[in-house]
Protein backbone atom coordinates (compact mmCIF):
# COMPACT_ATOMS: atom_id res chain seq x y z
CA UNK A 1 0.00 0.00 0.00
CA UNK A 2 1.37 3.65 -0.92
CA UNK A 3 1.71 5.37 2.33
CA UNK A 4 0.97 9.24 1.97
CA UNK A 5 2.26 12.01 4.56
CA UNK A 6 0.86 10.32 7.59
CA UNK A 7 -2.46 12.80 9.83
CA UNK A 8 0.07 12.08 12.76
CA UNK A 9 3.63 12.06 14.19
CA UNK A 10 3.60 8.61 15.73
CA UNK A 11 7.13 8.92 16.25
CA UNK A 12 7.17 11.77 18.22
CA UNK A 13 3.60 11.28 20.07
CA UNK A 14 5.06 7.64 21.43
CA UNK A 15 7.85 9.58 23.26
CA UNK A 16 5.16 11.50 24.83
CA UNK A 17 3.79 7.95 26.34
CA UNK A 18 6.32 6.69 29.06
CA UNK A 19 4.44 3.06 29.10
CA UNK A 20 5.63 2.56 25.60
CA UNK A 21 9.07 2.15 26.79
CA UNK A 22 7.92 -1.00 28.62
CA UNK A 23 8.97 -4.31 27.42
CA UNK A 24 6.56 -7.25 27.46
CA UNK A 25 8.34 -10.62 27.46
CA UNK A 26 11.34 -9.36 26.69
CA UNK A 27 9.58 -7.29 23.38
CA UNK A 28 8.78 -3.62 23.04
CA UNK A 29 4.86 -3.25 23.85
CA UNK A 30 2.61 -2.98 20.84
CA UNK A 31 -0.28 -1.78 22.77
CA UNK A 32 -3.53 -2.68 20.69
CA UNK A 33 -6.31 -2.12 23.40
CA UNK A 34 -7.07 1.36 23.17
CA UNK A 35 -10.64 0.70 22.69
CA UNK A 36 -10.64 -1.24 26.31
CA UNK A 37 -8.56 1.59 28.10
CA UNK A 38 -6.05 4.03 26.17
CA UNK A 39 -2.26 5.08 27.70
CA UNK A 40 -1.47 8.26 29.29
CA UNK A 41 0.56 11.14 27.53
CA UNK A 42 3.04 12.11 30.21
CA UNK A 43 1.08 15.87 30.10
CA UNK A 44 -1.83 14.05 31.50
CA UNK A 45 0.15 12.10 34.07
CA UNK A 46 1.56 15.56 34.97
CA UNK A 47 -1.10 17.15 35.41
CA UNK A 48 -2.63 14.88 37.61
CA UNK A 49 0.73 15.02 39.66
CA UNK A 50 0.57 18.86 39.85
CA UNK A 51 -3.04 18.64 41.17
CA UNK A 52 -2.13 16.58 44.20
CA UNK A 53 1.65 18.55 44.81
CA UNK A 54 0.54 21.93 44.03
CA UNK A 55 -3.22 22.63 45.03
CA UNK A 56 -5.29 19.79 46.28
CA UNK A 57 -8.03 20.56 48.77
CA UNK A 58 -11.69 19.95 48.44
CA UNK A 59 -13.90 21.80 45.72
CA UNK A 60 -16.67 24.20 46.28
CA UNK A 61 -16.04 23.56 50.16
CA UNK A 62 -12.58 25.54 51.35
CA UNK A 63 -12.71 29.34 51.40
CA UNK A 64 -8.76 29.65 51.37
CA UNK A 65 -6.44 29.64 48.50
CA UNK A 66 -5.99 26.20 47.56
CA UNK A 67 -9.58 25.43 47.56
CA UNK A 68 -10.08 28.30 44.99
CA UNK A 69 -6.98 26.84 43.10
CA UNK A 70 -8.50 23.72 43.59
CA UNK A 71 -12.62 24.06 42.30
CA UNK A 72 -10.72 26.73 39.60
CA UNK A 73 -8.93 23.92 38.34
CA UNK A 74 -12.04 21.17 38.68
CA UNK A 75 -14.27 23.87 37.07
CA UNK A 76 -11.84 24.86 33.77
CA UNK A 77 -12.19 21.26 33.27
CA UNK A 78 -15.76 21.61 32.60
CA UNK A 79 -15.52 24.67 30.91
CA UNK A 80 -12.73 22.89 28.59
CA UNK A 81 -15.02 19.77 28.03
CA UNK A 82 -17.65 22.04 27.06
CA UNK A 83 -15.62 23.85 24.43
CA UNK A 84 -14.49 20.25 23.54
CA UNK A 85 -17.97 18.90 22.29
CA UNK A 86 -19.57 21.90 21.87
CA UNK A 87 -22.04 22.45 24.81
CA UNK A 88 -24.13 25.40 24.96
CA UNK A 89 -22.46 25.99 28.38
CA UNK A 90 -20.13 24.01 31.40
CA UNK A 91 -23.42 24.03 33.13
CA UNK A 92 -24.48 20.63 30.70
CA UNK A 93 -21.38 18.80 31.69
CA UNK A 94 -21.93 16.38 34.28
CA UNK A 95 -18.55 15.11 35.66
CA UNK A 96 -19.28 11.03 36.39
CA UNK A 97 -17.28 8.04 36.85
CA UNK A 98 -17.47 7.07 33.14
CA UNK A 99 -20.01 6.13 30.71
CA UNK A 100 -21.25 3.40 32.78
CA UNK A 101 -21.86 5.85 35.88
CA UNK A 102 -23.40 8.42 32.89
CA UNK A 103 -25.88 6.21 31.71
CA UNK A 104 -26.98 4.67 34.89
CA UNK A 105 -27.66 8.26 36.27
CA UNK A 106 -29.95 8.70 33.68
CA UNK A 107 -31.61 5.49 33.98
CA UNK A 108 -32.37 6.43 37.30
CA UNK A 109 -33.03 9.99 37.18
CA UNK A 110 -35.25 9.98 34.36
CA UNK A 111 -35.85 6.78 34.00
CA UNK A 112 -36.92 4.97 37.91
CA UNK A 113 -37.70 8.65 39.53
CA UNK A 114 -39.57 9.65 36.39
CA UNK A 115 -42.81 9.63 34.82
CA UNK A 116 -42.45 6.52 33.12
CA UNK A 117 -45.03 4.02 33.14
CA UNK A 118 -46.57 0.67 31.21
CA UNK A 119 -47.08 1.40 27.83
CA UNK A 120 -43.82 3.60 27.71
CA UNK A 121 -41.44 2.11 25.54
CA UNK A 122 -37.33 2.47 25.36
CA UNK A 123 -35.31 1.64 21.98
CA UNK A 124 -32.41 0.66 21.93
CA UNK A 125 -29.70 -0.91 19.06
CA UNK A 126 -28.46 -5.19 19.45
CA UNK A 127 -24.74 -3.41 19.12
CA UNK A 128 -25.07 -1.64 22.41
CA UNK A 129 -22.32 -2.44 24.90
CA UNK A 130 -23.67 -3.82 28.52
CA UNK A 131 -23.60 -0.50 30.05
CA UNK A 132 -26.26 0.64 27.69
CA UNK A 133 -28.46 -2.11 28.30
CA UNK A 134 -28.19 -3.16 31.55
CA UNK A 135 -29.55 0.20 33.21
CA UNK A 136 -32.61 -0.18 30.64
CA UNK A 137 -33.38 -3.18 31.92
CA UNK A 138 -33.47 -1.44 35.66
CA UNK A 139 -36.00 0.54 34.11
CA UNK A 140 -38.02 -2.27 32.50
CA UNK A 141 -37.94 -4.64 35.73
CA UNK A 142 -39.36 -1.49 37.58
CA UNK A 143 -41.44 0.53 35.76
CA UNK A 144 -42.63 -2.10 33.47
CA UNK A 145 -41.90 -0.26 30.05
CA UNK A 146 -41.34 -2.32 27.23
CA UNK A 147 -37.36 -2.26 25.45
CA UNK A 148 -37.12 -3.10 22.02
CA UNK A 149 -33.51 -3.21 19.87
CA UNK A 150 -33.05 -1.85 16.77
CA UNK A 151 -31.41 -4.87 14.61
CA UNK A 152 -27.84 -5.26 12.36
CA UNK A 153 -27.25 -5.76 8.77
CA UNK A 154 -24.98 -8.43 7.80
CA UNK A 155 -22.50 -5.30 7.55
CA UNK A 156 -22.78 -4.60 10.58
CA UNK A 157 -25.52 -0.99 9.98
CA UNK A 158 -27.94 -0.80 11.74
CA UNK A 159 -31.25 -1.22 10.18
CA UNK A 160 -32.91 2.28 9.46
CA UNK A 161 -35.98 0.51 8.41
CA UNK A 162 -36.02 -0.71 12.01
CA UNK A 163 -36.14 3.00 13.72
CA UNK A 164 -38.76 3.60 11.49
CA UNK A 165 -41.17 0.29 12.66
CA UNK A 166 -39.90 0.89 16.38
CA UNK A 167 -40.09 4.48 17.17
CA UNK A 168 -43.42 5.23 17.71
CA UNK A 169 -45.54 7.78 19.67
CA UNK A 170 -45.56 5.13 22.71
CA UNK A 171 -41.38 5.46 22.65
CA UNK A 172 -39.45 7.89 25.54
CA UNK A 173 -36.25 7.27 24.91
CA UNK A 174 -33.84 5.92 22.16
CA UNK A 175 -30.40 5.31 23.78
CA UNK A 176 -27.60 4.04 20.98
CA UNK A 177 -24.35 3.91 20.88
CA UNK A 178 -22.24 6.09 18.06
CA UNK A 179 -19.87 3.47 17.32
CA UNK A 180 -19.78 0.16 18.38
CA UNK A 181 -17.25 -1.50 20.32
CA UNK A 182 -17.14 -4.54 18.26
CA UNK A 183 -18.36 -3.36 14.54
CA UNK A 184 -16.64 -0.60 14.90
CA UNK A 185 -20.08 0.89 12.92
CA UNK A 186 -20.58 4.34 13.11
CA UNK A 187 -23.98 4.93 13.40
CA UNK A 188 -26.22 8.26 12.43
CA UNK A 189 -26.92 9.71 15.22
CA UNK A 190 -28.21 13.04 13.86
CA UNK A 191 -31.00 11.30 11.90
CA UNK A 192 -31.68 8.94 14.79
CA UNK A 193 -32.11 11.96 17.46
CA UNK A 194 -34.36 13.57 14.79
CA UNK A 195 -36.51 10.46 14.61
CA UNK A 196 -36.98 10.31 18.30
CA UNK A 197 -37.77 14.37 18.59
CA UNK A 198 -40.42 13.59 16.25
CA UNK A 199 -42.61 11.63 18.67
CA UNK A 200 -40.94 13.79 21.74
CA UNK A 201 -38.76 11.50 22.99
CA UNK A 202 -35.05 11.70 24.18
CA UNK A 203 -32.12 10.76 22.44
CA UNK A 204 -29.20 8.81 24.75
CA UNK A 205 -25.82 8.28 22.91
CA UNK A 206 -23.13 6.57 24.44
CA UNK A 207 -20.07 8.41 23.38
CA UNK A 208 -17.49 5.99 24.86
CA UNK A 209 -15.94 5.30 21.52
CA UNK A 210 -16.50 8.38 19.74
CA UNK A 211 -15.30 11.40 21.48
CA UNK A 212 -12.37 9.83 21.91
CA UNK A 213 -11.46 9.49 18.18
CA UNK A 214 -12.92 11.92 16.39
CA UNK A 215 -15.07 15.45 16.23
CA UNK A 216 -18.10 15.25 17.87
CA UNK A 217 -20.27 17.93 18.11
CA UNK A 218 -23.29 18.12 20.87
CA UNK A 219 -25.09 20.65 18.64
CA UNK A 220 -25.36 19.20 15.58
CA UNK A 221 -26.02 16.51 16.78
CA UNK A 222 -28.99 17.68 19.04
CA UNK A 223 -28.71 14.54 21.42
CA UNK A 224 -30.35 15.46 24.39
CA UNK A 225 -27.27 13.10 26.88
CA UNK A 226 -24.56 12.12 25.66
CA UNK A 227 -22.23 9.67 28.02
CA UNK A 228 -18.46 8.73 27.56
CA UNK A 229 -15.48 8.25 29.37
CA UNK A 230 -12.04 9.86 30.13
CA UNK A 231 -9.85 6.89 30.77
CA UNK A 232 -10.47 5.81 26.46
CA UNK A 233 -9.08 8.95 25.69
CA UNK A 234 -5.62 9.62 27.14
CA UNK A 235 -7.28 10.67 30.69
CA UNK A 236 -7.14 9.03 33.82
CA UNK A 237 -9.07 6.23 35.04
CA UNK A 238 -12.52 7.37 37.31
CA UNK A 239 -13.41 10.31 35.34
CA UNK A 240 -16.29 10.77 32.61
CA UNK A 241 -18.92 12.91 31.44
CA UNK A 242 -22.60 12.87 31.39
CA UNK A 243 -23.73 15.57 28.62
CA UNK A 244 -27.13 16.76 29.11
CA UNK A 245 -29.59 19.76 27.29
CA UNK A 246 -29.86 21.59 30.47
CA UNK A 247 -33.62 21.89 30.87
CA UNK A 248 -33.30 17.68 30.23
CA UNK A 249 -30.87 17.65 33.07
CA UNK A 250 -32.83 20.29 35.67
CA UNK A 251 -35.85 17.47 35.35
CA UNK A 252 -33.79 14.80 36.18
CA UNK A 253 -33.94 13.30 40.06
CA UNK A 254 -30.35 13.19 41.30
CA UNK A 255 -28.63 9.77 41.76
CA UNK A 256 -26.11 10.40 44.73
CA UNK A 257 -27.47 12.35 47.71
CA UNK A 258 -25.47 14.15 49.93
CA UNK A 259 -22.61 16.56 50.09
CA UNK A 260 -22.46 19.29 47.17
CA UNK A 261 -26.15 18.46 45.26
CA UNK A 262 -28.05 20.22 47.51
CA UNK A 263 -29.37 23.93 48.22
CA UNK A 264 -30.97 23.66 51.79
CA UNK A 265 -31.28 20.51 53.67
CA UNK A 266 -33.54 20.42 56.81
CA UNK A 267 -34.44 17.12 59.16
CA UNK A 268 -36.16 15.10 56.64
CA UNK A 269 -36.74 17.18 53.93
CA UNK A 270 -34.02 18.76 51.16
CA UNK A 271 -33.83 20.76 48.17
CA UNK A 272 -31.28 20.33 44.78
CA UNK A 273 -28.20 22.00 43.64
CA UNK A 274 -28.30 24.13 40.40
CA UNK A 275 -27.58 21.51 37.28
CA UNK A 276 -24.99 20.00 37.04
CA UNK A 277 -23.92 19.96 40.77
CA UNK A 278 -27.37 18.62 41.46
CA UNK A 279 -25.62 15.33 39.84
CA UNK A 280 -22.15 15.78 41.86
CA UNK A 281 -22.95 13.89 45.48
CA UNK A 282 -19.98 13.32 47.52
CA UNK A 283 -16.69 14.73 46.98
CA UNK A 284 -15.83 14.35 43.45
CA UNK A 285 -12.55 13.56 41.52
CA UNK A 286 -10.79 16.81 41.02
CA UNK A 287 -7.21 14.94 40.19
CA UNK A 288 -9.06 13.53 37.88
CA UNK A 289 -10.94 16.08 35.90
CA UNK A 290 -7.93 18.01 35.65
CA UNK A 291 -6.07 15.29 34.20
CA UNK A 292 -9.05 14.91 31.44
CA UNK A 293 -8.65 18.83 30.47
CA UNK A 294 -4.85 18.06 30.27
CA UNK A 295 -5.97 14.99 27.80
CA UNK A 296 -8.51 16.81 26.31
CA UNK A 297 -5.49 19.80 25.43
CA UNK A 298 -3.17 17.00 23.85
CA UNK A 299 -6.22 15.80 21.50
CA UNK A 300 -7.09 19.48 20.77
CA UNK A 301 -3.23 19.76 19.89
CA UNK A 302 -2.96 17.26 17.83
CA UNK A 303 -6.47 18.19 15.85
CA UNK A 304 -9.42 15.48 16.43
CA UNK A 305 -9.98 15.35 12.50
CA UNK A 306 -6.08 14.40 12.10
CA UNK A 307 -7.25 11.51 15.09
CA UNK A 308 -10.18 10.39 12.98
CA UNK A 309 -7.71 10.90 9.42
CA UNK A 310 -4.88 8.69 11.44
CA UNK A 311 -7.24 6.19 12.50
CA UNK A 312 -8.89 5.78 8.84
CA UNK A 313 -5.60 5.35 7.42
CA UNK A 314 -4.63 2.03 10.10
CA UNK A 315 -8.50 0.60 9.21
CA UNK A 316 -7.35 0.70 5.63
CA UNK A 317 -4.36 -0.91 6.52
CA UNK A 318 -5.77 -3.20 9.09
CA UNK A 319 -8.71 -4.59 6.82
CA UNK A 320 -6.33 -5.19 4.07
CA UNK A 321 -3.15 -6.98 5.75
CA UNK A 322 -5.91 -8.77 8.57
CA UNK A 323 -8.22 -9.48 4.91
CA UNK A 324 -5.68 -11.69 3.41
CA UNK A 325 -5.46 -14.19 6.33
CA UNK A 326 -6.88 -17.54 5.40
CA UNK A 327 -10.47 -18.35 7.03
CA UNK A 328 -10.69 -14.65 8.82
CA UNK A 329 -13.96 -13.23 9.84
CA UNK A 330 -13.58 -9.79 10.34
CA UNK A 331 -17.03 -8.10 11.97
CA UNK A 332 -18.52 -4.96 11.00
CA UNK A 333 -18.48 -2.72 8.06
CA UNK A 334 -15.08 -3.02 5.52
CA UNK A 335 -15.25 0.70 4.70
CA UNK A 336 -12.30 1.82 6.67
CA UNK A 337 -14.36 5.13 6.44
CA UNK A 338 -17.36 3.59 8.37
CA UNK A 339 -16.03 2.65 11.38
CA UNK A 340 -13.98 3.83 14.17
CA UNK A 341 -10.54 2.41 14.60
CA UNK A 342 -10.59 -1.18 15.76
CA UNK A 343 -11.53 -4.34 13.99
CA UNK A 344 -12.84 -7.89 15.75
CA UNK A 345 -12.36 -11.07 13.91
CA UNK A 346 -12.34 -14.70 14.61
CA UNK A 347 -9.71 -17.05 12.99
CA UNK A 348 -10.51 -20.51 12.45
CA UNK A 349 -7.16 -22.15 14.35
CA UNK A 350 -7.93 -20.97 17.61
CA UNK A 351 -9.79 -19.34 19.93
CA UNK A 352 -10.12 -15.18 20.46
CA UNK A 353 -8.72 -16.13 24.23
CA UNK A 354 -5.60 -18.21 23.20
CA UNK A 355 -4.85 -15.91 20.31
CA UNK A 356 -4.42 -13.33 22.86
CA UNK A 357 -2.09 -15.05 25.16
CA UNK A 358 0.25 -15.96 22.16
CA UNK A 359 0.12 -12.37 20.96
CA UNK A 360 0.96 -11.67 24.71
CA UNK A 361 4.09 -13.78 24.74
CA UNK A 362 5.21 -11.44 21.48
CA UNK A 363 4.50 -8.27 23.24
CA UNK A 364 1.00 -7.39 21.47
CA UNK A 365 -1.93 -6.85 23.30
CA UNK A 366 -5.28 -6.91 22.20
CA UNK A 367 -8.66 -7.73 23.51
CA UNK A 368 -10.53 -11.25 23.30
CA UNK A 369 -13.71 -11.93 24.77
CA UNK A 370 -17.54 -11.04 24.61
CA UNK A 371 -16.50 -7.00 24.64
CA UNK A 372 -19.33 -6.64 27.09
CA UNK A 373 -21.42 -6.83 24.15
CA UNK A 374 -23.16 -10.64 24.97
CA UNK A 375 -26.70 -9.71 22.82
CA UNK A 376 -24.46 -8.76 19.87
CA UNK A 377 -22.36 -11.63 20.44
CA UNK A 378 -24.95 -13.81 20.11
CA UNK A 379 -26.63 -11.65 16.87
CA UNK A 380 -23.27 -12.14 15.37
CA UNK A 381 -23.69 -16.21 16.49
CA UNK A 382 -20.39 -16.63 17.94
CA UNK A 383 -18.89 -16.55 21.65
CA UNK A 384 -16.07 -14.04 21.34
CA UNK A 385 -13.59 -12.01 19.06
CA UNK A 386 -10.40 -11.08 18.88
CA UNK A 387 -10.24 -7.55 18.21
CA UNK A 388 -7.19 -4.73 18.02
CA UNK A 389 -8.08 -1.21 18.32
CA UNK A 390 -6.07 1.66 17.79
CA UNK A 391 -5.02 5.31 18.81
CA UNK A 392 -2.77 7.95 18.19
CA UNK A 393 0.43 6.27 19.33
CA UNK A 394 -0.43 3.49 17.06
CA UNK A 395 1.32 3.08 14.02
CA UNK A 396 1.65 0.55 10.98
CA UNK A 397 4.23 -1.14 12.04
CA UNK A 398 1.94 -2.19 15.08
CA UNK A 399 -0.20 -3.99 12.48
CA UNK A 400 3.12 -5.39 10.88
CA UNK A 401 3.73 -7.31 14.19
CA UNK A 402 -0.51 -8.12 14.74
CA UNK A 403 -0.15 -9.96 11.45
CA UNK A 404 3.36 -11.57 12.45
CA UNK A 405 1.44 -12.77 16.02
CA UNK A 406 -1.67 -13.66 14.09
CA UNK A 407 1.04 -16.13 11.69
CA UNK A 408 2.29 -17.24 14.87
CA UNK A 409 -0.71 -18.31 16.49
CA UNK A 410 -1.91 -20.45 13.40
CA UNK A 411 1.85 -22.32 13.86
CA UNK A 412 0.50 -23.76 17.12
CA UNK A 413 -2.29 -24.57 16.05
CA UNK A 414 -1.79 -25.77 12.90
CA UNK B 1 4.26 -18.32 29.63
CA UNK B 2 1.86 -18.28 26.77
CA UNK B 3 4.41 -21.24 24.57
CA UNK B 4 4.48 -23.28 27.21
CA UNK B 5 0.87 -23.40 27.83
CA UNK B 6 0.57 -24.67 24.08
CA UNK B 7 2.17 -28.12 24.93
CA UNK B 8 1.41 -30.77 23.02
CA UNK B 9 -0.89 -32.70 24.81
CA UNK B 10 -2.85 -29.81 25.48
CA UNK B 11 -3.61 -29.02 21.37
CA UNK B 12 -4.00 -32.70 20.71
CA UNK B 13 -6.78 -32.81 23.08
CA UNK B 14 -7.90 -29.75 21.73
CA UNK B 15 -7.87 -30.63 18.10
CA UNK B 16 -9.10 -34.12 18.92
CA UNK B 17 -11.06 -34.16 21.95
CA UNK B 18 -12.17 -37.24 23.39
CA UNK B 19 -15.47 -38.12 24.75
CA UNK B 20 -17.00 -35.39 22.41
CA UNK B 21 -20.75 -35.48 22.18
CA UNK B 22 -24.13 -35.42 23.20
CA UNK B 23 -25.66 -38.11 25.23
CA UNK B 24 -29.63 -38.13 25.12
CA UNK B 25 -30.10 -40.14 28.08
CA UNK B 26 -27.58 -39.29 30.36
CA UNK B 27 -27.95 -40.12 33.75
CA UNK B 28 -26.88 -36.51 35.58
CA UNK B 29 -25.29 -33.56 33.21
CA UNK B 30 -24.84 -30.16 33.92
CA UNK B 31 -24.02 -26.67 31.92
CA UNK B 32 -21.96 -23.39 33.09
CA UNK B 33 -20.59 -20.82 31.19
CA UNK B 34 -17.02 -18.73 31.68
CA UNK B 35 -18.59 -14.86 31.17
CA UNK B 36 -14.95 -13.88 30.69
CA UNK B 37 -13.78 -16.12 27.87
CA UNK B 38 -17.02 -17.29 26.34
CA UNK B 39 -16.46 -20.61 27.21
CA UNK B 40 -19.09 -22.58 27.63
CA UNK B 41 -19.37 -26.46 28.70
CA UNK B 42 -21.63 -29.40 29.30
CA UNK B 43 -20.98 -32.93 30.81
CA UNK B 44 -23.11 -35.70 30.52
CA UNK B 45 -23.00 -38.96 32.91
CA UNK B 46 -24.04 -42.58 32.70
CA UNK B 47 -23.77 -44.20 35.94
CA UNK B 48 -24.92 -47.71 37.32
CA UNK B 49 -26.83 -48.80 40.51
CA UNK B 50 -23.61 -49.02 42.18
CA UNK B 51 -22.58 -44.67 40.99
CA UNK B 52 -20.01 -46.23 38.74
CA UNK B 53 -20.01 -44.02 36.14
CA UNK B 54 -19.63 -46.05 32.73
CA UNK B 55 -19.92 -43.13 30.20
CA UNK B 56 -19.09 -39.38 29.81
CA UNK B 57 -19.73 -36.95 27.46
CA UNK B 58 -18.92 -32.91 26.63
CA UNK B 59 -20.31 -30.83 24.79
CA UNK B 60 -19.00 -26.87 24.01
CA UNK B 61 -16.71 -24.35 22.81
CA UNK B 62 -14.44 -22.43 24.11
CA UNK B 63 -10.84 -21.74 24.50
CA UNK B 64 -7.92 -24.58 24.15
CA UNK B 65 -7.38 -24.68 27.64
CA UNK B 66 -11.32 -24.68 28.59
CA UNK B 67 -11.63 -27.43 26.27
CA UNK B 68 -8.72 -30.18 26.40
CA UNK B 69 -8.81 -29.64 30.70
CA UNK B 70 -13.10 -31.31 30.04
CA UNK B 71 -11.40 -33.46 27.36
CA UNK B 72 -8.83 -35.10 30.18
CA UNK B 73 -11.23 -34.88 32.58
CA UNK B 74 -13.97 -36.85 31.12
CA UNK B 75 -11.00 -39.69 30.38
CA UNK B 76 -10.14 -40.01 33.89
CA UNK B 77 -13.49 -40.01 34.99
CA UNK B 78 -14.95 -43.31 33.14
CA UNK B 79 -14.63 -45.81 35.86
CA UNK B 80 -14.79 -43.57 38.82
CA UNK B 81 -17.22 -43.67 41.24
CA UNK B 82 -19.45 -40.87 42.23
CA UNK B 83 -18.36 -40.67 45.15
CA UNK B 84 -14.38 -40.65 43.92
CA UNK B 85 -15.44 -38.09 41.06
CA UNK B 86 -16.93 -35.19 43.89
CA UNK B 87 -13.27 -35.86 45.62
CA UNK B 88 -11.52 -34.50 43.06
CA UNK B 89 -9.85 -30.95 43.46
CA UNK B 90 -8.54 -28.31 41.69
CA UNK B 91 -4.87 -29.40 42.21
CA UNK B 92 -5.68 -32.20 40.57
CA UNK B 93 -6.65 -30.52 37.29
CA UNK B 94 -3.71 -28.40 37.39
CA UNK B 95 -1.51 -31.83 37.44
CA UNK B 96 -3.39 -33.09 35.24
CA UNK B 97 -2.94 -30.03 32.70
CA UNK B 98 0.98 -30.07 33.84
CA UNK B 99 1.32 -26.15 32.16
CA UNK B 100 1.88 -23.31 34.09
CA UNK B 101 -1.41 -20.96 34.19
CA UNK B 102 -2.25 -17.38 35.28
CA UNK B 103 -5.08 -16.72 37.76
CA UNK B 104 -7.40 -15.58 34.48
CA UNK B 105 -6.73 -19.19 32.68
CA UNK B 106 -6.82 -21.23 35.96
CA UNK B 107 -10.52 -20.13 35.44
CA UNK B 108 -10.50 -21.54 31.83
CA UNK B 109 -8.98 -24.65 33.36
CA UNK B 110 -11.29 -25.47 36.11
CA UNK B 111 -14.41 -25.17 34.45
CA UNK B 112 -15.02 -28.81 33.45
CA UNK B 113 -14.43 -29.14 37.22
CA UNK B 114 -16.48 -26.79 38.20
CA UNK B 115 -19.45 -28.54 35.46
CA UNK B 116 -18.42 -31.93 36.86
CA UNK B 117 -19.35 -31.15 40.28
CA UNK B 118 -22.49 -29.30 39.09
CA UNK B 119 -23.35 -32.22 37.54
CA UNK B 120 -22.77 -34.26 40.61
CA UNK B 121 -24.41 -32.11 43.11
CA UNK B 122 -27.44 -32.02 40.83
CA UNK B 123 -27.90 -35.46 41.73
CA UNK B 124 -27.94 -35.26 45.71
CA UNK B 125 -30.64 -32.04 45.02
CA UNK B 126 -32.84 -34.64 42.90
CA UNK B 127 -32.44 -37.11 45.42
CA UNK B 128 -33.26 -35.04 48.17
CA UNK B 129 -36.18 -34.08 46.02
CA UNK B 130 -37.54 -37.43 45.48
CA UNK B 131 -36.93 -38.25 49.61
CA UNK B 132 -39.22 -35.81 50.01
CA UNK B 133 -41.92 -36.82 48.04
C1 LIG C 1 -19.33 1.46 23.59
C2 LIG C 1 -18.98 1.46 25.04
N1 LIG C 1 -19.87 1.91 25.93
C3 LIG C 1 -19.62 1.94 27.24
C4 LIG C 1 -18.42 1.52 27.76
C5 LIG C 1 -18.23 1.54 29.24
O1 LIG C 1 -17.31 2.47 29.63
P1 LIG C 1 -16.83 2.53 31.14
O2 LIG C 1 -16.44 1.15 31.54
O3 LIG C 1 -15.67 3.47 31.11
O4 LIG C 1 -17.96 3.06 31.96
C6 LIG C 1 -17.45 1.06 26.87
C7 LIG C 1 -16.14 0.61 27.36
O5 LIG C 1 -15.82 -0.51 27.61
C8 LIG C 1 -17.74 1.01 25.49
O6 LIG C 1 -16.85 0.54 24.62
Amino acid sequence: MERTKPSLDVAKIKKDFPIMERKIHGKPLCYLDSAATSQKPRQVIEAVSEFYSNYNANVHRAIYELGEDATRGYEGAREKIAHFINARSSSEIVFTRGTTESINIVAYGWGIKGKLGKGDEIVSTVMEHHSNHIPWFFVQDYKGVKLSWIDIDDEGYLKMEDLDRLVTERTKMVAVTQCSNVLGTINPIKEIAKKAHEVNALCLVDAAQSVPHFPVDVQNLDCDLLAFSGHKMLGPTGIGVLYGKEKVLEEMEPMLGGGEMIREVHLGRATWNDVPWKFEGGTPDPAGAVGLGAAIDYLSSLGMQNVRKHEIELNAYGLEMLGKIKGIRILGPMDPKKRGGLIAFTIPEAHPHDIAAILDAEGIAIRSGHNCAQPLMERCGIPATARASFYVYNSPEDIDRLIKGLKKVQEVFA
Amino acid sequence: MAYEMYQEQILDHYKHPRNRGEMPDADLQARDYNPLCGDDLTIYLKTDEKGTITDVKFTGQGCAISQSSASMLTMMLKGKNISEAKGIDPDRIVKMLGIPLSAVRLKCALLSLQVLKKALFSKELSQAETMKE
